[in-house]
């Protein structure tokens, strides 16, 4: 303690481990898929669309998961709603400089959005997977699928709370006074990026297994992914100098974790395999993305853990 | 609102008898840990190592020995909840959970809380933790339910040796500084309050007086308060979203010369 590199080494650990992990990790994903989603709806061409749709399924039940991971967290999981509602008033409970209260109501209102989406989704599709789902008719739920009006502003709005959910987290962490965590402003940044990284990995991915491999949106992912990776390759450079001398948290299995798991695995080997798919015919995304995905989760493993730790 | 009321721990006179963590662990029905087997830590006389749920006092022992053994001190303290002025706790709690008390202490309520220990990782004391038996966080009230009958707390009416003080927090700087004053006059130079004036989290309702640097007594040299981060992060968090959207773009709506041949 007397060689403590900072104050916030004299700190207690939150005991946040791996439901924590996996909701980082999925809520990164949910948020992502969505953005990319209602950014192929805004932006994309008539034949991405299913690529649309599938960051729409991807999204909703993740945060359906991802709530549930919340909330067999708690030490007491049966009073989540006290996030909510203040107990005593049954006022509506927020408090916007709280990054966990405003999270909480924000993965809710995010949770909507995906929910309408989904269900547009399913609106939009036209030939069903399962049969009973032929009998069912949606004639709301398409009004929210882009292009209507409606579906513009719905994937609008969800896209902006998508980025959120996938950045709130890091700005969580940051909000507290533990090692690494409240040693760096650049977490949440680092959250984002990464979390966009993923959920095009996912999506080229899921593209892949549907035979949309020629898909012209599967080129822009995969464009897209090549742009993040390198981006989140600069900001993990700059978490590491703003760390400081909390940096020594990461001179340990942890550091070797991000560089042999996260850096040269889920970032580095990838970005050259993004541009080399660029002059293949039919690129196999498969291996690049799950490479991505690893790298994603083991990032969050690192994070949590080398603070969790000390 | 009543005064302000907290501690002022004079390390100096403590005598590591841990009548304060029993008086405390009684007064508030704390279990024992490991359903009170005898186990020892190896760390001095310290057989309970840490604030925590079911720790609301803690005596530490610092030996301060030359390998020689020839010369050498002790250095005991009585640790507990700040009390801050501005707690770090109070201000992440999502549920409302932590409040802040007429008498400007700061209290976890059991039946609100819902577990969540963001708390845990905003004090900069390491001083929260979950009590296992209820599931909750929890820390030292400062005996709210004593103040709150014009009782002194149970810590402080236990300890033999005054070196826990309680009263009206004007009235405990003034002691305090009165005690600093006779301890330089005796030589011991570095007697020093930590806590006591406001530059410190807007100042410790539970201050103390040591005779070496705060990180000997485990004391963090600068603790902060976690939204020291909020504005920043939120920032950069948003330039990040940002330049995502713009590498989103960029992507989707120029993508005609890298476009996957069928």
């Amino acid at each position: 303690m007397i060689d403590a590199p900072s104050s916030t080494w004299f700190t207690t650990n939150p005991h946040w481990q791996w439901y924590i992990v996996c909701y980082f990790f999925l809520g990164g994903l949910a948020g992502g898929c969505y953005f990319i989603a209602a950014l192929i709806d805004q932006f994309g061409r008539v034949e991405d669309r299913p690529l649309a749709r599938i960051g729409y399924y991807v999204a909703f039940p993740a945060v359906l998961i991802s709530g549930l991971l919340l909330t067999v967290d708690l030490s007491r999981p049966l009073r989540f709603w006290h996030m909510l509602i203040e107990r005593n008033t049954l006022q509506p409970m927020i408090k916007p400089w709280s990054p966990m209260s405003f999270g909480s109501w924000a993965l809710m209102i995010f949770g909507i959005f995906t929910f309408l989406s989904f269900m547009g989704a399913i609106a939009e599709e036209k030939s069903y997977r399962w049969p009973s789902f032929q009998r069912l008719r949606f004639p709301v739920f398409s009004a929210v699928r882009p292009p209507t009006i409606g579906g513009k502003i719905v994937a609008l709005l969800g896209g902006i709370a998508g980025l959120f959910i996938a950045g709130y987290t890091g700005v969580l962490l940051a909000v507290t006074n533990r090692p690494i965590w409240a040693d760096t402003p650049l977490l949440g940044m680092l959250f984002t990026v990464s979390a966009a990284s993923t959920s095009a990995a996912l999506l080229m991915l899921l593209g892949q297994r549907y035979g949309w491999r020629t898909l012209p949106g599967m080129a822009a992912l995969q464009r897209m992914d090549g742009l993040v990776l390198a981006l989140e390759l600069l900001v993990l450079i700059a978490v590491c100098v703003s760390l400081g001398s909390a940096l020594h948290g990461w001179l340990n299995v942890w550091g070797g974790l991000l560089i042999g798991g996260v850096v040269v695995p889920g970032i580095l080997i990838p970005l050259v395999m993004s541009w080399r798919h660029r002059h293949q015919a039919r690129p196999n995304f498969a291996t690049l993305a799950m490479l991505v995905l690893i790298g994603g989760f083991l990032l969050r493993v690192v994070v949590i853990f080398s603070s969790e730790m000390i | 609102m009543a005064e302000p009321m907290g501690f002022y721990t004079d390390t100096t006179v403590c005598i590591g008898c841990k009548a304060c963590e029993v008086a405390c662990k009684t007064w508030n029905q704390l279990p024992a840990t490991d359903g009170g087997a005898n186990t020892m830590s190896g760390d001095s006389y310290d057989n309970t190592r840490q604030l925590d749920g079911i720790h609301w006092r803690h005596v530490k022992f610092i030996e301060q020995f030359p390998e020689s053994r020839q010369d050498g001190r002790w250095l005991l303290m009585s640790d507990v909840c700040k009390h801050c002025v501005r707690a770090g706790c109070l201000e992440v709690c999502p549920t409302g959970a932590i409040i802040r008390t007429e008498f400007d202490t700061v209290v976890i309520q059991s039946d609100t809380c819902n577990g969540c220990r963001d708390c845990i990782s905003a004090c900069p004391f390491g001083v929260i933790d979950i009590n296992p038996v209820s599931g909750t966080a929890q820390k030292c009230t400062l005996c709210y339910d004593r103040l709150q009958n014009g009782l002194e707390p149970a810590c402080s009416k236990a300890c033999p040796t005054d070196s826990i003080q309680f009263g009206t927090i004007s009235e405990l700087k003034a002691r305090a500084e009165k005690r600093v004053a006779q301890l330089h006059a005796l030589g011991e130079k570095r007697a020093h309050l930590y806590g006591a004036d406001d530059t410190m989290l807007g100042g410790l309702n539970s201050f103390y007086l040591l005779v070496d640097r705060p990180e000997v007594y485990g004391l963090p040299p600068d603790p902060k308060l976690p939204s020291r981060n909020l504005v920043t992060g939120s920032v950069f968090t948003l330039a990040g979203a940002i330049l995502v959207g713009l590498a989103g773009l960029f992507s989707f709506r120029d993508r005609g010369r890298s476009e996957v041949r069928p």
